[in-house]
């Protein structure tokens, strides 16, 4: 007993920061991504036939040509995949049907046997197009004197909390109506009303999608993908094709850099399609980094208009949202941001009168779809800049203006629900602190100008009201633990993360935990996508229960074989322990053998399996007139971000001093992912809010690369970035965990916004807030000649 | 299309490849060798996924020919560790807390290894312009500058 393993020092994995369980495969250059796989000589790599058109009808599409090149297998067209797909609206073909409706939309693909086959053979195919007339704003897509895109869309189907208006553009409208808005301007002493445009972006994973598929003889369909919704893709796909879910099996090995672009279902229907017509070979389809940059999802473009008041000592009274989303060609995704963007249109602020119509237009523009912290970025890229101008109108201090304002545990929310305990104001305060922020501090050289900008988010998992996870564990004769999961490792950490906690509610050390991996729709168990930050609370939820399952039938096994009971017994550092007869037993060989019962009266146990499900059951739907029911959603995270800056007066060139972030995880479970989680996101924010724009001239793409379409480098973030979290617990997470993989980027534009307008006293309503745009503004203000 | 013979060294091998003509160095690596570390993220020269040592300097390998590296030593991803030892860099790399997605941390450890090898001792600044080619869409470069900094340490 005196050197028991049981005794043995070891570290509690929640809130240890653990090195990545995949990071020896990934530095070595032995992680398996989906272009690694091997497929041998009968591998055929497929090419999209696109249109040039952003709106036209298709005459006529002739593939005799491209048929008879020789190497060419097999060509498809849109003919023969008529069924309409979509996570929330139904309203996208695999391939153009009758009509195009944006440039890059595929209208046929091949497979060949090369690469360059393929592309000889996608030129040698003939489309035909009427030109129609396009749609490139969303506003004028809103009005009655725009063309139609979907003329069919009161025949699509939606959730029943997805309002499409027939006959318009309009896939969306989502409508908060709380409190008495028309009165309460009355009551404001101070009134800001500003409009923001935010342009598309792009999410750029450094490896552009990729997908293979191949049909068995029996018509079975594999597919590996780059994925983040291995099960949400064979749902949607299998509903393509007219096949049973249960015949496409999804294998989704690491991915390389996803942020949304690769949840719901994109380019991974086009190899399925063409595999359905050439049984038995496998089909490697692989998006050019150009049509990685706008013939896949974007994040759509915005334009709000937001007005909001306060009285004379800064208590917000009222705010009116308009919101027009560019949603472009298909809604099928974009739909549900527009949602997201209603339901969160307060921000985290107490407001008692809100007035929101958050629109979702069909554009001829690139395809909207899911985007790190969807519609959140947009939305408080224009209400947190509005609101730093009115703090300034009011005279009162910025950051006393936000933890005034800022929501708190019992407010009446948006939506009617009621907010739960969070840690807003230590956010602020962190950030605050960090930055120094009301100290007016000198720039480092009289050409410089300085500022000082805060911003506050908050971002609740945007999903349907019933999303589940599940888990299963199993072990091993030498005691080690593996947990089955659906969700994917898309470079968050979340396997890492899922071991921590198998780990801790099992009561094995960490180093013990695998995961069972690639996602495999074949054996792993089900989760619905990798998106909204709910991993680690909802997945997290699903693996404590399978662990704990797991717990369950070991202590049992033990009990019987002892005849003790299994309130006296425990599992320490992976062995079991009787509290009462002080006896301990290793897992090694019982969790798969079982025990042999005393006086040979033979065996207790067998192989160990645990099972667990989580599924959220309080959401409600919302009042389709007004936005309001008992529960939108599950919780919000909240944050906090600032920026300490300098502009060059020469250039317009910003220079950040220093950076700060702060959120409310509920508990890091591994606070180094989260401060890497933080970090990244910041980065990513700051990218786009200095540089990043698809600039698009009727419905063209004109910059299309990594030259034209600039992301942050190195030496763009050489700046100290301070990170401190809050943890106020969730009371359904695991161990008060919530997410908090997308919320670093939301409020990153507002704050360098409010920084900007801080150091040079120019408000800037057109992110990206580039150098030119800075010089020319304060060239236009007389700051410089 | 014609093929060329080339032999030349890989992660210490020598190795002899036909090669058609219009065969890049990243498609030979990755196709031929079966060397799958090495990432295609743009094909361009611009993202410095693809990054390898070519006698000793760091080159976009989707940039070069493959029948150009006639007698060329290379070193991918593969060949950072010896005998199972990691790299130091590899090391701090997974200390630090570099990795995320882990696509762009190949062509990133070629381009840091580059670095150290002609600057033992970097500053911030020059760490930072030394991957100033490898994009990271994931980790805000943070951790990745750190580890560089520890393993010059």
């Amino acid at each position: 007993m005196a050197n028991a393993k049981s005794k043995e020092q070891v570290i509690n994995p929640i809130g240890a920061s653990f090195t990545r369980n995949d990071v020896y495969e990934k530095v070595t250059g032995t992680a398996i991504y989906t272009d690694d796989f091997q497929f041998g000589n009968k591998l055929l790599y497929a090419r999209a036939k696109r249109s040039p058109y952003p709106h036209a009808l298709i005459k006529r599409i002739d593939t005799s040509k491209a048929e008879a090149l020789p190497g060419v297998k097999v060509v498809v067209t849109g003919k023969d995949f008529p069924n309409r797909i979509g996570l929330y609206l139904q309203d996208k073909t695999i391939f153009a049907t009758d009509r195009v409706r944006f440039i890059g939309e595929p209208v046929a693909a091949v497979a060949a046997t090369s690469e360059e086959v393929a592309m000889k053979a996608i030129e040698l195919i003939e489309v035909e197009y009427e030109e129609l007339e396009a749609v490139f704003d969303a506003e004028f897509g809103a009005s009655d004197k725009a063309p139609l895109i979907h003329p069919d869309l009161d025949k699509y189907i939606c959730p029943n909390f997805i309002f499409p208006k027939a006959h318009t553009n309009i896939a969306n409208h989502f409508k908060i109506r709380k409190g008495d808005v028309a009165s309460a301007w009355e009551k404001c002493a101070y009134i800001v009303e500003r409009s923001f445009k935010i342009p598309h972006i792009q999410h750029v994973p450094i490896e552009t999608h990729v997908a293979v598929a191949q049909m068995d003889e029996k018509g079975k369909v594999t597919v590996w993908a780059s994925s983040q919704s291995p099960f949400a893709q064979r749902n949607l796909i299998a509903h393509a094709l007219h096949i049973s879910q249960s015949d496409l099996r999804v294998i989704a090995p690491m991915v390389g850099g996803g942020f949304g672009s690769k949840a719901g279902v994109t380019m991974e229907a086009v190899p399925v399609a063409l595999a359905t017509k050439c049984k038995g070979w496998p089909i490697k389809f692989i998006l050019t980094r150009e049509e990685e940059f706008y013939t896949n999802f974007v994040r759509q473009g915005l334009t709000i208009h937001v007005k909001v008041g306060c009285d004379k000592e800064g208590n917000l009274l009222a705010l009116k949202n308009m919101m027009y989303w560019d949603g472009g060609a298909s809604t099928e995704y974009g739909t549900n941001v527009t949602r997201a963007g209603g339901y969160s249109s307060s921000g985290p602020y107490d407001i008692p009168n809100v007035e929101t119509d958050s629109i979702c237009v069909y554009t001829n523009h690139p395809i909207g779809g899911a985007y790190r912290g969807f519609g959140m970025s947009e939305l408080h890229t224009g209400l947190d800049q509005a609101i730093d101008e009115l703090a300034e109108k009011a005279g009162i201090d910025k950051v006393t203006f936000l933890k005034k304002n800022g929501v708190s545990e019992g407010d009446v929310l948006v939506t009617g629900m009621i907010m739960h305990k969070n840690g807003i104001q230590e956010c602020i305060d962190n950030v605050a602190k960090s930055l120094k922020m009301g100290e007016k501090e000198k720039p480092s050289s009289p050409d410089r100008l300085r500022g000082k900008g805060i911003a506050i988010m908050w971002k609740a998992p945007a999903m349907p009201p019933n999303p589940g996870s599940s888990a299963w564990v199993e072990m091993s004769e030498d005691g080690n633990v593996t947990v089955g999961l659906g969700g994917q490792e898309i470079g968050q950490g979340t396997f890492t993360v899922m071991a921590q906690m198998a780990a801790a509610a099992l009561g094995v050390p960490y180093e013990k935990v695998r995961i069972a991996g690639p996602v495999d729709t074949q054996y792993s168990p089900y989760e619905w996508q990798t998106v909204a930050s709910r991993l680690t609370w909802s997945m997290g939820n699903a693996v404590v229960l399978a662990a704990k399952d797991a717990r369950r039938q070991i202590l049992e096994t033990v009990a019987e074989a002892w005849k003790e009971s299994t309130e006296d017994l425990d599992i320490i550092n992976g062995v079991v322990v009787s509290y009462k007869s002080e006896r301990e037993t290793s897992l090694e060989n019982i969790v798969i053998y079982g025990m042999p019962k005393e006086n040979n009266e033979g065996w207790t146990g067998g192989p160990i399996v645990g099972r667990g499900s989580f599924m959220p059951k309080y959401v409600t739907n919302l009042d389709a007139e007004t936005g309001q029911g008992p529960r939108a959603v599950v919780h919000y995270t909240v944050g906090c971000e600032g920026l300490d800056i300098e502009i060059d007066k020469n250039t317009g060139t910003i220079y950040v001093l220093k950076g700060a972030a702060s959120f409310d995880v509920g508990k890091a479970i591994n606070p180094a992912l989260v401060k890497a989680q933080v970090e990244g996101g910041f980065a990513q924010g700051l990218s786009s809010a200095m540089f990043e724009e698809i600039k698009l001239v009727k419905g063209v793409m004109t910059n299309p690369s990594f030259v034209d379409y600039r992301i942050a480098t190195a030496p763009d973030m050489d700046f100290p970035l301070d990170t401190p979290f809050v943890e106020v617990p969730q009371d359904d997470g695991p161990w008060g965990a919530r997410g908090v993989g997308e919320h670093p980027m939301v409020p990153t534009i507002a704050a360098l916004g409010n920084a900007i307008y801080d150091a040079i006293g120019i408000r800037l309503f057109n992110p990206p807030y580039s150098a030119e745009k800075i010089y020319l503004a304060m060239l236009d203000k007389g700051l410089v000649k | 299309m014609t093929l060329k013979t080339i032999t030349l060294t890989v992660n210490d091998m020598v190795e002899t490849v036909d090669v058609p003509q219009n065969m890049t160095l990243l498609q030979m690596i990755r196709e031929k060798l079966s060397l799958t570390g090495t990432k295609n993220g743009c094909a361009a020269g611009e993202c410095g996924a693809c990054t390898v040592l070519m006698n000793g300097e760091p080159v976009n390998s989707c940039m070069v020919l493959a029948a150009e590296c006639e007698g060329a030593n290379i070193t991918t991803v593969e060949g950072l560790a010896k005998a199972g030892k990691l790299s130091k860099l590899q090391d701090t790399i997974i200390q630090a807390g570099g990795v995320q997605c882990g696509f762009c941390t190949p062509g990133m450890l070629i381009s840091a290894t580059a670095l150290l090898k002609r600057n033992p001792n970097p500053t911030d600044t020059e760490v930072r312009s030394a991957i100033v080619g490898n994009l990271c869409r994931c980790t805000g470069y943070v951790r990745i500058v750190d580890a560089i900094k520890m393993a010059a340490k």
